[in-house]
């Protein structure tokens, strides 16, 4: 009898946490550490079943801290690697988050938002993290953070995760947040032959040619693993396209760390994504993420039927932010609004790229999203 | 005309990245050599080598060598190396820091590793304190001893290492000198040997950070309080061998089989794979 | 037509899992769209607990209940905590051994089904949830019953199939007598 690896196609009620893991084995992640954490723990359950058997590895490390460090090593060796976690766990990952960042390691953070600061409502949902991701370590540097509304986007995206992450050689976020993480939903899983999966560029030259953090020209180095022949070293310290250590080199440091940004952000056009809805005419836009884009559609809709010219612009991508997209739509409405599970974050950067336009933020904390009517009301108002 | 002599070992060193950083005296080099001869007299493929180290002077090391290396963040040298061990096994892995990397900021990852029994080969060059960042005291710091922040004396009863290594579980634990040149080399061979978490500890001179605040100037002062206070016994008791100024009390303190993680994960996965005959 | 459905008690009484059940139902089995969520406190055991269900024909945008249509309440502090979010003509399902203190409600209806002896009859206390499904599916006829079957074969573990089946038919014809009632 033939043994035959079951990537689960076709459709399936899951929760956003199981849909996280089984997008990831899809994806062809094959190491996992972690450490368990409320809203974030059945991602762990579940790779701990599923792994093993497609020959991957879990880990249950020490802390978040340990976590991290291991996902970098064994994305060093060769595999693709993950952790997932929530707000505690994740200003613990932050310090190895830089290194990842640093040293150009792809690799994948799930942070399931829960309500914040410090140990906060651990079985509730936030938005409260979205800034940290983009400025949770210390220094300057490029990273990913994409942001599922839906258990089906918490399959496509962990993929899609995946695939940037290995493009760019950086760590890349999915920002869930505990209601999609635990939400229950029809989940379509394609056949395996027709998920996309990217693998990082390989060297194309022989080792004693090699320069471990030489770029090509989209500002990406081509990535050895260790074992492979190559002997290169890397280090959290500012370095040469050799990976050696440069302290003392301002021209280094200058080089380096722009380049860590602008490797994403010069390809902001091809990384970002968000979906538009009925903004082809609309007077007002409401410019939401994650699991609060859904609050705002319904009230795009209600505010249709009663004539207002409403849209909606769903940020899929978080960092890079969406900065093109954002100024486009600022230029053609009279006011934009934003509801966020925080008390003003992405608003901020709405704010800064819509210039002139008006911008209305709505804040919510605690156990469920801005209800529709909300919305809808601080549209009324901005109309 | 002159002609350029390499040295016979250049081919296990990066020279790109000589000199090194540290100071006259100090013991790392010494480290450096053992490691490099163990590998010499072990024939070891240095294609299939990862030396990783954490923050500090000894964690240059993981540069100097002529193999894959990574310079982690502080303390995160042993997890770092958990996920290259785990997902490649066939690599050898060795982590070679300091006592504050390893015992302070580090010392949780540790003692996880050490109860896993994880796979991973760790080297420890042992100074008393921290000598990168200028003195300071750290985990392994003699009771009154001065540093920069212990100016009247340390109070803090320092880790005996070896002890801790082996509550957590290594099957390997040894404590050597800078002085056991040889001893050293032939504990680090064994190491390299065995399966599991292994740790060899190295009592290193440091004259001119710890030394010269504590009337030793000198590394050869330095070699000389090893000389006197140091006595060579196997097998002896670990938790009796903490260091006093007049006594360090080194050899192999743990040499047993216990089967790794890394062995026993492969091993289950292989169990499950059977076990699912899926359609 | 958006349906929504709020079920409610404390955990440990399998209040999540009659969610999923029925989302799962009108989802997987019944080719709707469904969506389940959930509150829940830090305790396993004992906390208040809440699960809600939204089906619709056409896609889901807010996933959260805000006028349940259905409230199936098995705890006294559900049953004070959420009664009144029902909508007018909406429905009460309720364990009346587990709410003993009622308010006068007038403008929804209220079935009481003694979910909780018809599983301790039956053996295992842990089913009385399954038995409030099976009269929840009777008196409303919201989701299939087939369907509703097939989802909980296919959410509880393995061997407990013919103790929760039995509760649901238990359940199941008790609520249909009290619609002839």
């Amino acid at each position: 009898m033939t043994k035959k690896r079951a990537l689960l196609a076709g459709a399936h009620f899951m929760n956003g946490d199981v849909a996280c893991a089984e997008g990831a084995i899809a994806a062809g992640c094959r190491f996992f550490a972690g450490y368990p954490i409320t809203p974030a723990t059945e991602i762990a359950e579940h790779l701990s079943e599923r792994m093993p058997e497609f020959g991957g590895i879990y880990i249950q490390m020490e802390d978040e801290i340990g976590s991290m460090a291991a996902v970098i090593g064994a994305s060093y060796a060769g595999l693709k690697a993950m952790t997932a976690t929530s707000g505690p766990g994740f200003s613990l990952m932050q310090e190895n988050i830089g290194l990842a960042a640093m040293t150009e390691t792809p690799c994948v953070i799930v942070d399931i938002m829960r309500g914040g600061p410090s140990t906060g409502q651990p079985t509730l949902p936030g938005q409260q993290d979205v800034m940290q991701a983009k400025w949770g370590s210390h220094g300057d540097y490029g990273i990913i953070a994409l942001s599922p509304s839906s258990v089906q986007e918490m399959f496509n995206l962990t993929i899609e995760a995946f695939n940037l992450s290995e493009t760019y050689r950086v760590p890349t976020l999915l920002m869930g947040d505990e209601i999609v993480g635990h939400m229950w939903e029809k989940v379509v899983i394609p056949p395996a032959s027709e998920i996309e999966t990217v693998n990082r560029k390989k060297p194309h030259v022989p080792p004693d040619k090699y320069a471990p953090f030489m770029p090509d020209d989209d500002l990406v180095p081509p990535m050895a693993c260790f074992g492979e022949g190559y002997r290169f070293h890397a280090t959290g310290l500012t370095h040469d396209e050799h990976g050696y250590p440069k302290t003392q080199s301002s021209e280094v440091q200058s080089k380096l760390v722009r380049r860590l940004c602008e490797k994403i952000n010069k390809n902001e056009d091809r990384i970002v994504k968000v979906e538009e809805i009925m903004l082809e005419d609309a007077d007002i836009a409401v410019i939401s993420y994650g699991i609060v884009a859904r609050s705002a559609l319904s009230a795009v809709r209600k505010a249709r039927e009663t004539g207002i010219k409403a849209g909606l612009l769903r940020l899929i991508t978080l960092w890079p932010f969406p900065e093109k997209r954002v100024k486009k739509l600022a230029r053609k409405t009279k006011a934009i609004v934003v509801p966020e599970m925080n008390c003003g974050q992405m608003v901020r950067e709405v704010e800064r790229a819509a210039k002139e336009t008006p911008v209305a933020f709505l804040s919510k904390l605690g156990e469920d999203p801005h209800r529709p009517k909300e919305i809808l009301e601080v549209m009324r108002r901005s109309a | 005309m002159v002609q350029e002599v390499s040295h016979p070992f250049s081919s296990y060193l990066r020279s790109a990245m000589i000199p090194h950083i540290w100071c006259s005296g100090c013991g790392n080099g010494i480290v450096l050599n053992c490691f490099i001869h163990a590998l010499e007299e072990l024939q070891r493929d240095l294609d299939k080598l990862v030396v990783v180290s954490g923050i500090g002077c000894i964690g240059r090391t993981a540069g100097y060598a002529n193999a894959d290396s990574f310079h982690t963040t502080h303390g995160r040298a042993i997890a770092f190396a958990t996920g290259v061990k785990l997902a490649n096994p066939e690599l050898e892995v060795v982590v070679i820091s300091g006592d504050g990397d390893l015992f302070a900021i580090g010392g949780n990852h540790f003692i996880h590793a050490a109860r896993r029994n994880i796979g991973v080969k760790v080297i420890c060059a042992n100074n008393f304190n921290y000598g990168m960042t200028g003195g300071q005291q750290g985990p392994t710091t003699p009771l009154e001893a001065s540093t920069t922040t212990t100016p009247y004396g340390n109070i803090e009863h320092p880790f005996n290492l070896v002890h801790l290594a082996a509550a957590a579980g290594a099957t390997y634990v040894a404590r050597w000198t800078t002085l056991h040149v040889r001893r050293l080399t032939q504990s680090i061979k064994r190491m390299l040997q065995k399966e599991g978490f292994c740790f060899v500890e190295v009592i290193s001179p440091c004259p001119e950070i710890f030394g010269r605040r504590n009337k030793m100037r000198t590394g050869l002062e330095m070699m000389e309080w090893f000389r006197r206070a140091s006595s060579v016994e196997n097998f002896s008791d670990p938790s009796k061998a903490e260091i006093t100024s007049k006594r360090i009390l080194v050899g192999e303190f743990v040499n047993v089989e216990k089967v790794s993680y890394e062995r026993l994960l492969h091993e289950k996965i292989g169990q499950i794979n059977e076990k699912k005959i899926v359609w | 037509m958006r349906i929504e459905i709020r079920f409610a008690g404390f955990g440990g009484q399998g209040i999540i899992k009659s969610g999923i059940i029925v989302a799962a139902a009108a989802c997987i089995h019944g080719g709707k769209n469904a969506v389940q969520t959930q509150s829940y406190g830090p305790e396993s055991r004992g906390g208040a607990c809440k699960s809600e269900v939204v089906i619709a024909e056409e896609d889901i945008d807010f996933p959260k209940v805000v006028e349940p249509d259905v409230l199936i309440v098995m705890s006294q502090h559900a049953y004070n905590e959420y009664v009144d979010d029902v909508k007018s003509g909406g429905i009460i399902i309720m364990d009346p051994d587990m709410v003993p203190h009622e308010k006068n409600l007038k403008k929804v209806r209220v079935f009481r089904i003694p979910a909780t002896k018809i599983a301790d009859e039956l053996g295992r206390r842990i089913v009385a949830n399954i038995a409030m499904l099976g009269a929840f599916v009777a008196i409303t006829n919201m989701v299939d019953e087939k369907s509703v079957i097939e989802s909980i074969k296919a959410n509880i573990p393995k061997g407990t199939e013919q103790l929760n089946l039995a509760a649901f038919e238990k359940g199941y014809e008790y609520g249909k007598t009290l619609l002839k009632s």
